[in-house]
């Protein structure tokens, strides 16, 4: 250990309690969700503001890459530590601070789980919730919400997580805390809120987060419509919202993946349809019972074999439970897999999906669908077993593809994963050099040092406090 | 004029001022001279009802908007009767926020033209999209300070069922049940002594909830937002103090915390704080864009 290290470690352990340095506990935050790897130095658990503000300090005058890091759930290598990174671990950081039942928010800490949060609200007996639902909510944080602007089933009519943030507490690299946005609703000067939301971890720490809360609806209800055809299918999903009608949610899977779920929770899925629709009518009752006939005649007049309507809490809760542990199926047909997202325009659901299928053909890979049919949201899954030579090259090869053939069909990169390391060298599919610089200067303009989780997201790190390199030590 | 014309006029040099319909008065910095005033292109470049986006110029008025959007049922919500560029440069909302949200999240993609007078897209075409950062979300309400909108791609929504205005007498404490018992209510007008409610959804559902609560129909929201002289933002919870203090009869938007006013509001920030002078330093070092527009304002 270098005598710099020294003075660095002793320094951080004088304003956070709970330091990591053993190397096998350290070496469990390598990595997120994702299957990118790099390589964590010191791990810290803050308790408070005033912790971080040490922590991020600290790493200031010494230079120091970090990282933070909410559940570690990403999908996009986000929360990687490159090079020894600190890794900010703001778990610990879990309380609601404050609630406003009457206008509809609450101030929490950035650790609070997604599904926690519903749940206190629940406890302290109001009937609202924290509308984005990721499949993930069970372990995931609100911070990390914030920074990948995540989004979940039910945000199709009610939007992803940036139109649930009102405001933020942030410690920037520098150590000084800011507060974008608030209770109010027009806040003088620019929307940093706005900015921040989707950042990354690359513009600061969020250390509270000022959530709109969202009514829970008098009435729901849930229909599963099943089809012999995908394009079928697809063409429900915009016909429906050509009606004018933007259902809570609108979720396919496609016949490999029903097949798994089957088995799995015995949802009562038909075995033998190409794809089936889950679609989530809620408001009150005369609009829900108008929306829920007019999604069956819909669905009806394009194919839908049977129109099957939730009888009750518990029918609806066992759809849903089918949609929601797709992952925990894949499983059981081969032990790894690797889950793309990225979003096309709904018109073009049913070839781009057919596109999917030969790709995957083509490297003689395993794939199911599972998605956010609603808003084109696709979520490819490819399943397969690592230790098969030579395979995690086809899978990545057909990922490129993937995402290659959705920016292609005037789609996007990811629709709520976030671009992390994983799809950084894909950015200038979307984006020319000068659009990139423009997203480089927002990232100046909120961190000059560059230290707040470098190399992520943006491709050519020429700018700011980036250096020009590839991280080493990381692999897919 | 397409794209490319609207970016050379705006040009690499000399300063610049983008206009829209000047449907309301900007506040302008007096003394700075400009040496080209321009205005973005207009007029409508794609609208696909069923993916709920439509396409563009940013000088399109919003009287086109609407009537396109219209004959399909549908409708985008950027109030006002000026243009897309000014109603997203200024991004002040309109009385219906509680039920359609803010401004800002009706922007999904935007081509701009910067300080270097090049086209830049942000943001992304589809109606999720977390590719990148959310510059789009920054250009909304910063009084084009930080480069010109050329274009733009919105998110548009079905115009519900029906939608009608009621009005009722209410004290705070029955303002506050109210916002607690409707559900989604589109607007929640209080002047300290009525509260006039906008319903939408299903005629049922609106006759159903007007009969429980006892409300009186009205003709159409009680104030012209557009025509009101001044506009606080507060807490939602400030509401009753600031109606209190008034000293006149002042609307206030119930959980959303704008009072329409009859003065400015006082304590408004004048400067910017340093990340906010660090974006204008990137995106506008020369300080040519827009330099006799006040901002914040
Ligand atoms: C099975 C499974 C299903 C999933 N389903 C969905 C889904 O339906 N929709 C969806 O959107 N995502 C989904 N995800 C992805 C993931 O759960 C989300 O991106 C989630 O929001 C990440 O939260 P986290 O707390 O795990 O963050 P982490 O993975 O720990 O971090 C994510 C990013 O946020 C940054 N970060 C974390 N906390 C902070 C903070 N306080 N301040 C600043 N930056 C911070 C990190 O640096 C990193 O860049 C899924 C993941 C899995 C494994
Ligand atoms: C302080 C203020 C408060 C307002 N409050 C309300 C309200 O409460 N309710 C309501 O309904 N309306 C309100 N409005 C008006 C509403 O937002 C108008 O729609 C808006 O002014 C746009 O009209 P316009 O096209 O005529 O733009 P202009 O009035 O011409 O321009 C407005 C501002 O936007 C900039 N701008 C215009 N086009 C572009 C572009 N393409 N790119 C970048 N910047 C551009 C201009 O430079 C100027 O700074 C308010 C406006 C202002 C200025």
């Amino acid at each position: 250990m270098t005598r710099r290290a020294d003075d660095f470690h002793a320094e951080l352990a004088r304003g956070v309690a709970d330091i990591h340095r053993n190397p096998v506990e350290v070496a469990l935050f390598d990595h997120d969700a994702s299957t990118i790897s790099g390589r964590a130095g010191v791990v810290v658990y803050p308790t408070s503001a005033d912790e971080v503000i040490h922590v991020v300090r600290t790493c200031h005058r010494h230079d120091r890459p970090f990282v933070a890091r909410g559940a570690g759930t990403g999908l996009a290598g986000g929360a990687t530590p490159l090079d020894g990174a600190v890794v900010i671990c703001l778990t610990k950081m879990n309380r609601v601070l404050s609630v406003d039942p009457i206008n509809r928010f609450a101030w929490v800490e950035p650790g609070v789980l997604n599904l926690d949060l519903s749940r206190q609200m629940t406890a302290l007996g109001h009937d609202l919730h924290f509308a984005p639902d990721p499949s993930s909510q069970q372990s995931c944080t609100v911070g990390g919400n914030v920074a990948n602007n995540s989004g979940g089933p039910h945000c199709l009519a009610d939007g992803v997580t940036s139109a649930h943030v009102l405001g933020l507490e942030v410690v920037l690299s520098d150590g000084q805390v800011v507060v974008l946005g608030g209770e109010e609703p027009e806040p003088d000067g620019f929307d940093l809120r706005g900015a921040f939301v989707g950042s990354e971890g690359m513009f600061g720490i969020a250390t509270k987060v000022c959530v709109r809360l969202t009514q829970n609806p008098p009435t729901v209800r849930t229909m599963l419509l099943d089809f012999t055809s995908v394009r079928d299918g697809a063409d429900t999903v915009s016909a429906i919202i050509a009606s004018g009608m933007v259902p809570a949610a609108l979720e396919m899977m496609d016949a490999l993946c029903i097949k798994a779920v089957e088995e799995y929770v015995h949802a009562g899925l038909p075995l033998d349809a190409a794809a089936v629709l889950l679609v989530e009518v809620t408001g009150l009752v005369s609009d829900v019972t108008a929306q829920a006939e007019r999604v069956a005649e819909i669905g009806r007049r394009l194919h839908a074999r049977t129109v099957r309507v939730a009888r009750d809490e518990a029918e609806r809760a066992l759809l849903w439970k089918g949609r929601k542990s797709a992952f925990g199926a894949v499983a059981r047909i081969k032990p790894n897999y690797y889950l793309h997202d990225t979003v096309v325009p709904r018109r073009h659901l049913p070839d781009v999906l057919d596109e999917i299928y030969r790709i995957v053909d083509r490297h003689e890979l395993l794939v199911l669908n599972v998605f956010h049919a609603g808003d084109g949201n696709l979520h490819p899954l490819l399943v397969f077993d690592k230790r098969e030579p030579g395979i995690l090259e086809r899978v990545h090869a057909a990922g490129e593809e993937i995402v290659k053939a959705s920016v292609a069909a005037g789609g996007v990169l990811s629709g709520e994963h976030g671009i992390g390391l994983e799809k950084r060298d894909y950015m200038s599919l979307m984006f020319s050099e000068i659009d990139l610089a423009a997203q480089a200067a927002v990232r100046c303009a909120f961190d000059p040092s560059g230290l707040a989780n470098p190399f992520k997201v943006l491709p050519s790190p020429a700018s700011c406090g980036d250096i020009q390199h590839v991280p080493e030590g990381a692999w897919i | 004029m397409d794209l490319t014309e609207f970016a050379e006029q705006v040009g690499p040099s000399g300063r610049v001022s983008v206009r829209g319909r000047s449907t309301r008065t900007v506040r302008r910095v007096d003394g700075v001279t400009i040496d080209r005033v321009v205005s973005a292109p207009s007029g409508i470049v794609e609208y696909h009802p069923d993916e709920m986006t439509i396409t563009c110029g940013a000088g399109t008025t919003l009287g086109e908007v609407r009537q396109i959007t219209a004959d399909r049922g549908q409708f985008v919500a950027l109030p006002g009767s000026g243009t897309v560029g000014g109603a997203l440069a200024v991004g002040r909302s309109g009385i219906d926020r509680l039920g359609v949200g803010p401004v800002r999240d009706t922007l999904l993609q935007a081509t701009f033209v910067n300080h270097c007078g090049q086209l830049v897209n942000v943001g992304g075409p589809t109606v999720k999209n977390v590719s990148g950062f959310d510059v789009a979300r920054l250009l909304v309400g910063s009084f084009g300070r930080l480069g010109f909108i050329a274009q733009v791609i919105l998110r548009t929504r079905p115009i519900p069922t029906a939608s009608s205005w009621f009005v009722v007498d209410a004290d705070w404490t029955r303002v506050t049940e109210l916002q607690s018992a409707l559900y989604r209510p589109a607007a929640l007008l209080w002047n300290g002594q009525r509260l006039a409610i906008r319903l939408d959804g299903h005629p049922d559902d609106i006759a159903a909830n007007a009969a429980r609560f006892g409300l009186t129909a009205l003709d159409g929201p009680p104030i012209d937002a557009d025509g009101t002289l001044y506009r606080w933002s507060v807490a939602p919870a400030d509401v009753p103090a600031v109606i209190g203090s008034a000293g006149q009869q002042v609307w206030a938007e119930v959980g959303v915390g704008i009072v329409h006013h009859v003065m400015p509001q006082p304590d408004r920030r004048a400067t910017l704080n340093h990340i906010e002078v660090r974006l204008v330093d990137e995106f506008d070092p020369q300080r040519r864009l827009n330099p006799d527009v006040v901002f914040p304002q």
